[in-house]
């Protein structure tokens, strides 16, 4: 008897060492609680093919799943989908589907909804800005369950990343109008969270979704506060009604610079995936050489800019991609700030000041140009003002005029009707950068609004989107940055940092790469430190 | 007096199609297209989506044609959907209205109970002390800004002393509270947007109800009443304030209007699901059926605001009569 109880004393000493050795990692962690994060803007919709907006995409990230998805490294891992093999020189991609994936309704998850997902988002009724990559699809058939075949056109490399695209349920939404379905108000996916309610311009509310294929998330509740005002929401983290906002430059350095805010509030500064630049028409006679622009770009201290607008949080760029992925060159060196350089290279390009009134001339034309930015971005105009006095000692006068959103792209952008504008680019985690610089993407309301046209950009960018092979990847966009920067058909100016704070009762909020949302699911807060009480089902 | 309304009722019909008729040309004539559809220059999207998206909406079809199926569906009270989510107008209206009519009505009724004692009293003791305070304080609050009031009450109340929450109109438990409970917290999500969005009414109603009084106190008939030896307080309350309210009654009219508008500014802060932001954003993303829904809904009240000022006019003044 006492042997076999030894015995078991010892197996359940082995089962201690199996069941509690983990549990310090990640079993412990206490369920229960909610994040509440605070959003300037209401989300427009939660259907994911019709979402454009932040909002809207920030939330449908929570409710769906695409088949595949960036990991923290920005790399693509698999997400709904268990593996994919891509054959035929990238021009068939097979997805292997999770098989244990259940609907927030509990309908199994198959290739069947992926078919779906896909003809809705080519269907010309549906109102998807999303089709673009999808119409290079030539057909998509679903082997069986858990399995389908996509073949394309012709090799699109971007086209992996492409579905990571939300997957629609077809259960539900079979033979419905997407446009004007409830749907949009009340949707079904297969994410973390499960959507609650949505009381508009008010707040999301989000579950945590018990089933889970990852696990279940140990947040009961996410919540998507809509604040209007910026300076509520300061209002709103000093009174803790809100556990996560983003902050301006000033508010990250000094105003939560407090007591309260360091025993509350863990601050966080990433890089973010923005940049501001300034982009010349290059029609317009003035920026035709290239002299000039590696002049201009030798006037402005973009160090300068970042310390005054920014007050130092940002960091300076030289080409297109994001800083921290494998596609920047950080061969590139920046051309340092230098007025003389930059007077002897429009000298050289034949501009002169030859009536001594401080202004230059060429031809009998001075070099004076307007710069067009949006109206709302307070930091595109400061920034703008400090170039203008930076470009004025060089002899250029450069005008400023600030025009409505709406008006700016219809009227100017799309028109081309401007000689220089201030404005940003996101930059998506697939470097493909093709409709922003390729000669064939210069008509009206197309990105290549400034008519930039180099042949060998242009044969890279196509390179780019052909070869699967990251490595060869790699050496095109490194030359396109290259070419970029010499060529100088914007001159890059900055990315600013992403300045946010999060309650500091979250645990497991850890910055990688590609942000800090990566893991929510395994965000915590212990039993003891939990705000928001728990909620039945 | 039918006649007459029924004359006035009618003459509305033509004036509401004119005003929408003007209204959607300017809208569309104006520089800028509708946001949604631009995809604020997201390069993923291409050009052929978003003229595709243009179809959909029917923007590519002539400006008249547009307006024609604008004022068909109009007549049948069918709004049109939004663009960018596809939503009933009639429903996002509706959404925002009890919001906005709840604010508005209670600060009307604080406005009036505070405006009208504070002038009158200004008035019956002009130029003393009190008055001259009133003027002062009256004076200030009319020229703080909205918004400032607003923030210094959110640090005060909400932050130092923690006794009201700051925005929003419910808590995060919202739904998970009785209905006495639920009662209790709409009402603390109002206070300050309430007191905040009537004391700069206040203070500019009083010093009209002031003036009025004043006037309405330096008539004959009150020498009257006075030599008659009516108590002072029969002379102040029974002939003087009655004819001073008079003016009262247009402000009211005029205010019916302004019950369904919302402060943008105002809403902004407190973070208040109302009518003005909805629109402000409507009139910023160039949502033209939620636009014209508005123009619509103002012009319709404004209109029926002045009818019924001029109608109580003619019951609460007996020198004036609409004939035959």
């Amino acid at each position: 008897m006492a042997r076999i109880i030894k015995s078991f004393l010892i197996e359940l000493s082995l089962v201690a060492i199996v069941f509690f050795i983990p549990c310090k990692a990640s079993l412990c962690q206490d369920y229960g609680d909610a994040l509440v994060s605070a959003s300037i803007a209401d989300a427009r919709t939660l259907n994911p093919i019709l979402a454009s907006d932040t909002a809207s995409s920030e939330a449908c990230g929570l409710i769906f799943n695409g088949l595949v998805k960036y990991d923290k490294d920005i790399n693509l891992t698999p997400d709904l989908a268990q593996s994919w093999e891509i054959k035929d020189d990238g021009l068939v991609i097979i997805f292997h589907l999770k098989k244990n994936v259940r609907w927030h309704d509990g309908y199994p998850f198959s290739g069947a909804d992926v078919a779906f997902t896909y003809q809705k988002l080519i269907d010309p009724k549906v109102k998807t800005p999303y089709s673009g990559d999808f119409e290079r699809v030539r057909s998509l058939e679903v082997i069986d369950d858990y399995t389908v075949k996509v073949v394309y056109k012709e090799p699109f490399v971007p086209a992996l990343s492409s579905w990571g695209m939300s997957i629609l349920p077809k259960h539900i939404l079979e033979g419905q109008d997407l446009n004007t379905s409830a749907f949009s108000r009340n949707p079904v996916g297969t994410g973390p969270f499960k959507f609650k309610r949505w009381r508009s311009q008010e707040k999301i509310e989000l579950v945590a979704n018990p089933d889970y294929f990852e696990h279940r998330p140990n947040l009961d509740r996410y919540i998507f506060r809509v604040i209007s005002d910026e300076s509520t929401i300061f209002l709103e983290l000093e009174a803790q009604g809100v556990d996560s906002a983003g902050l301006s430059p000033l508010q990250y350095l000094r105003q939560t610079d407090t007591r309260f805010f360091k025993q509350y509030y863990r601050k966080f500064k990433l890089s973010s995936f923005v940049y501001t630049y300034l982009a010349y028409n290059l029609s317009d006679r003035k920026f035709a050489d290239k002299r000039v622009r590696q002049a201009l770009n030798y006037a402005v201290d973009k160090e300068e800019l970042i310390k005054m607008v920014f007050l130092g949080l940002g960091e300076a760029i030289t080409g297109p991609f994001y800083p921290e992925s494998w596609a920047y060159n950080h061969n590139v060196k920046p051309m340092p700030f230098d007025p003389d350089k930059a007077s002897q290279l429009l000298k050289e390009a034949g501009w002169n000041d030859v009536d001594k009134d401080g202004v230059l001339e060429k031809e009998g034309e001075k070099f004076v140009f307007t710069l067009i930015t949006n109206q709302g971005n307070e930091e595109r105009l400061n920034a703008a003002q400090i170039m203008q006095r930076r470009l004025k000692d060089v002899g250029v006068v450069m005008k400023i005029k600030v025009v409505e959103w709406s008006v700016f792209l219809s009227e100017y952008i799309n028109k081309r009707k401007f000689e220089a504008v201030l404005l940003g680019w996101s930059l998506p985690r697939e470097p493909d950068n093709y409709d922003i610089w390729h000669s064939s993407k210069t008509r009206e309301g197309e990105f290549n609004f400034i008519g930039y046209r180099n042949e060998e950009v242009d044969k890279l960018l196509t390179e780019g989107r052909r070869v699967f092979d990251q490595a060869r990847r790699k050496a095109c966009y490194n030359r396109i940055h290259e070419i970029l920067y010499d060529e100088q058909p914007y001159m890059f100016l900055y990315a600013p940092d992403s300045l946010f704070v999060i309650h500091s009762r979250l645990r497991e909020v850890s910055p990688a790469p590609i942000g800090i949302g990566y893991n929510m699911i395994d965000w915590w807060v212990p039993k003891k430190e939990q705000r928001y009480s728990r909620i039945a089902e | 007096m039918i006649t007459y309304l029924a004359k006035r009722l009618i003459a509305i019909i033509p004036l509401l199609l004119g005003i929408t008729l003007i209204s959607f040309f300017v809208i569309r004539l104006a520089p800028g297209k509708p946001v949604m559809l631009q995809q604020s220059l997201n390069p993923k999207i291409s050009l052929e989506e978003i003229k595709r998206l243009e179809k959909l909406e029917g923007l590519d079809k002539p400006l008249f044609t547009q307006y024609k199926n604008w004022l068909w569906n109009m007549l049948r009270f069918n709004f049109g959907r939004s663009i960018g989510d596809g939503r009933l107008v009639i429903d996002k209206i509706m959404e925002r209205l009890p919001v906005t009519l709840t604010i508005n009505i209670l600060s009307l009724f604080f406005l009036f109970l505070f405006a009208i004692p504070i002038g009158v009293k200004a008035a019956v003791k002009a130029n003393t002390a009190f008055d001259h305070i009133t003027t002062l304080v009256t004076f200030l609050f009319f020229a703080a800004p909205t918004f400032w009031l607003a923030l210094l009450g959110m640090q005060l109340f909400c932050i130092q002393l923690k006794w009201l929450p700051i925005s929003g109109i419910t808590s995060l438990d919202f739904e998970y509270l009785s209905w006495w409970g639920k009662l209790v917290d709409l009402s603390r999500h109002l206070i300050l947007p309430v007191i905040v969005s009537s004391i700069g009414g206040i203070a500019g109603l009083s010093r009209y109800m002031r003036s009025s009084m004043l006037e309405a106190l330096s008539q004959p008939y009150i020498y009257t009443a006075r030599s008659k030896g009516l108590s002072e307080k029969q002379v102040v309350y029974k002939h003087a304030l009655r004819n001073a309210l008079l003016p009262l009654v247009t402000i009211v009219g005029l205010s019916i209007p302004g019950l369904l508008g919302g402060s943008i500014i105002f809403e902004s802060i407190f973070s208040i699901p109302g009518i003005g932001r909805l629109f402000y954003e409507a009139a910023m993303m160039r949502d033209i059926n939620l636009i014209m829904a508005e123009v619509v809904l103002v012009a319709l009240l404004t209109m029926m605001g002045n009818l019924i000022a001029d109608i109580s006019y003619a019951y609460v003044d007996p020198r004036i009569r609409y004939k035959k």
